[in-house]
């Protein structure tokens, strides 16, 4: 195929183009990684930029060693796995019907779903019914409000009408129930959906610092998010203040950032692997939605 | 009549006609023959009413005195009580400006970096290299926005890598974060690192779908790769971009997706430019406790977002014929 003198000027521009937008969004990592290993007087003294300096790994020592950083974790991937089980269940079981047509009631249920994506009862209502739920202080206070969500209902539910109908009633016709076919046709053949799901749910699980923010009282329940968030921002409201919270100042960086690698390390580690199903989840979701 | 509307006529009839057909069966039938299926909605029905309708209609204390721990819809009327309190409030109007400065400044950048990055990453010829740099540009996405904004701050501190380089310059060291004049640059710099590559996903998945015959009666007509995608490829994503530009623009008011970041990146002595509307609400609700206050502040910016999503979405029906309903 004949390319064109500019084209190919393009496509030197572009490359260029592409291996800025790498190194940008990659550098901040390295910076974190680099920091983590660095000497508290180097990080000062702002020598570090992309390499550590005075290389030690006492931080990291120093973090496991404190007992709380791995309470702080086991926690975190306590609320991550059961919280992804709930949500991955809750969310299947209603895209699953809302995917079927012959639903008459589909018509009604849909909208109904969807509503709530564009208007919802804000901060302070929920904060007011999960307290007087009587969930405050219990996991299910972080798990249960935020179980579904309905962007991923509907990501769900598109690609559940996309799988072929024939096998489904071949099963049917075979003697499977419905919950047999859900289980044992409909779950295999939906793999790079639940996979994406799976990221998406744990991912936001795993970051989540603010609803075990408002609703835990006792330290013990803290996720690593949570514990990140005290020691990088220090006090950011009236009641920390008062509180005397304020601790972020008296923090080394270096101990700052190996938390923080230590916190994205999971989701850095099996983010590669999972890649491939989402964007294949995310496009036939998006393109049938 | 031409023969093609006549045909569809007769389509459209045959739908009437099955439509019927399946109408006939009475709904309590129909509900009795499908009951399996609809048990399935049992449950997510149940949590739909409680955590999303419920706390909708808690919004009523907006207009009803609140007393912590009492019923959860308040104990009695107070009218307009508290939305005349917080028109009347600086500091509202503060964070109501910051919130649309915000949002604007946001889109107006991440709006087109995003469809030049899909339009460039279209481009790419070399498939593991677009693997490559999608892999890497979607990572951010995944990670924590506690540890985005811990990066931010690290690299702006004032002995982080950005004050050496201004060192290195000659310069004074810069402390950014906290400076009101930097916050929405901040703001907006981080949140574009982490939204880049996530962004491109919908733009990529509609390319994929533009059908390839039409690249190639463009090439026999004699346009360049420029002309296809001008005159192929935009034409081709312009539904999805009208999409993301109506769920943009409906949220433009919205502070509840900027809420996280912002709560981290700003603090009393930024709250000039960065305090928004949620990040408001919460400082009055969860912070010193009145709650229907910061209720009825939730629910002024809520009801503008509803308005603004629909006036989006009927101008993208009348203009372009695409809309979300």
């Amino acid at each position: 195929m004949k390319v064109s003198k500019s084209y190919r000027i393009f496509q030197i521009i572009n490359t260029i183009i592409m291996i800025i937008i790498v190194a940008a969004t990659l550098y901040p990592f390295l910076f974190l990684v680099a920091q983590s290993f660095s000497s508290e007087k180097a990080i000062y003294n702002g020598e570090v930029t992309i390499f550590p300096v005075g290389f030690n790994i006492e931080t990291y020592k120093s973090i496991i060693k404190q007992g709380d950083f791995l309470l702080y974790y086991r926690n975190t991937i306590l609320y991550a796995v059961l919280g992804t089980i709930i949500s991955l269940f809750s969310t299947a079981i209603l895209a699953y019907p809302l995917s079927k047509d012959k639903l008459r009631l589909n018509k009604v249920i849909t909208p109904f779903v969807i509503f709530t994506m564009y208007f919802g009862g804000g901060l302070i209502p929920n904060y007011v019914l999960v307290n007087s739920l009587g969930m405050r202080n219990t996991i299910w206070a972080f798990l249960i409000p935020g179980a579904i969500s309905t962007y991923y209902v509907l990501l769900m539910k598109s690609f559940f009408a996309s799988l072929p109908q024939e096998l489904e009633e071949a099963a049917s016709i075979d003697g499977l129930g419905t919950f047999g076919i859900f289980i044992k046709i409909v779950f295999p053949l939906s793999k790079p959906i639940m996979a994406t799901m799976v990221l998406f749910y744990a991912a936001g699980l795993w970051s989540n610092w603010f609803t075990p923010f408002i609703y835990f009282d006792s330290k013990d329940k803290w996720p690593v998010a949570l514990y990140l968030r005290q020691i990088i921002y220090g006090a950011t409201s009236t009641n920390e203040i008062s509180a005397g919270l304020d601790q972020a100042q008296s923090i080394a960086a270096s101990v700052k950032s190996a938390s923080m690698v230590l916190m994205a390390l999971p989701i850095i580690c099996i983010y590669p692997f999972i890649q491939k199903y989402f964007v294949q989840g995310m496009m036939i979701g998006s393109v049938k939605g | 009549m031409g023969k093609k509307e006549k045909s569809m006529e007769k389509q459209k009839r045959k739908e009437e006609v099955i439509l019927m057909k399946s109408a006939k069966v009475p709904l309590l039938k129909h509900i009795r023959r499908e009951w399996k299926l609809y048990a399935f909605l049992i449950i997510p029905i149940a949590y739909y009413i409680i955590f999303k309708y419920l706390p909708m209609a808690g919004n009523i204390i907006a207009f009803r005195k609140y007393r912590a721990g009492g019923p959860i819809f308040g104990i009695e009327w107070s009218g307009l009580k508290y939305f005349r309190q917080f028109i009347r409030d600086r500091a509202f109007w503060n964070a109501f400006t910051n919130t649309l400065i915000i949002n604007f400044s946001y889109l107006l950048v991440r709006f087109p970096a995003t469809l030049a990055f899909a339009l460039l990453l279209n481009e790419i010829k070399n498939v593991r290299w677009k693997k490559f740099v999608q892999t890497v540009s979607y990572l951010p996405h995944f990670i924590a926005v506690v540890i985005v904004c811990g990066m931010v701050k690290e690299l702006l501190s004032t002995s982080g890598p950005i004050n050496a380089i201004i060192k290195a310059f000659g310069g004074e060291p810069i402390s950014f974060i906290q400076l009101p004049e930097w916050f929405v640059t901040i703001f907006v710099g981080s949140s574009v690192w982490q939204a880049l590559g996530w962004g491109t996903i919908l733009y990529l998945a509609a390319m994929a779908g533009i059908n390839t015959e039409l690249y190639d009666a463009a090439k026999v007509d004699g346009a360049n790769r420029f002309k296809q995608v001008w005159h192929v490829t935009i034409p081709g994503i312009l539904p999805t971009i009208t999409t993301i530009l109506i769920l943009d623009i409906g949220s433009i008011v919205g502070s509840g997706g900027v809420f996280e970041r912002i709560i981290m990146l700003y603090n009393p002595m930024t709250y000039s430019t960065g305090d928004v509307i949620s990040t408001y609400v919460y400082r009055m609700g969860v912070g010193t406790g009145n709650y229907s206050y910061a209720t009825a502040v939730g629910l002024f910016e809520g009801i503008i977002g509803l308005i603004l999503v629909n006036a989006a979405n009927m101008t993208s029906r009348k203009v372009t014929k695409s809309s979300l309903w």
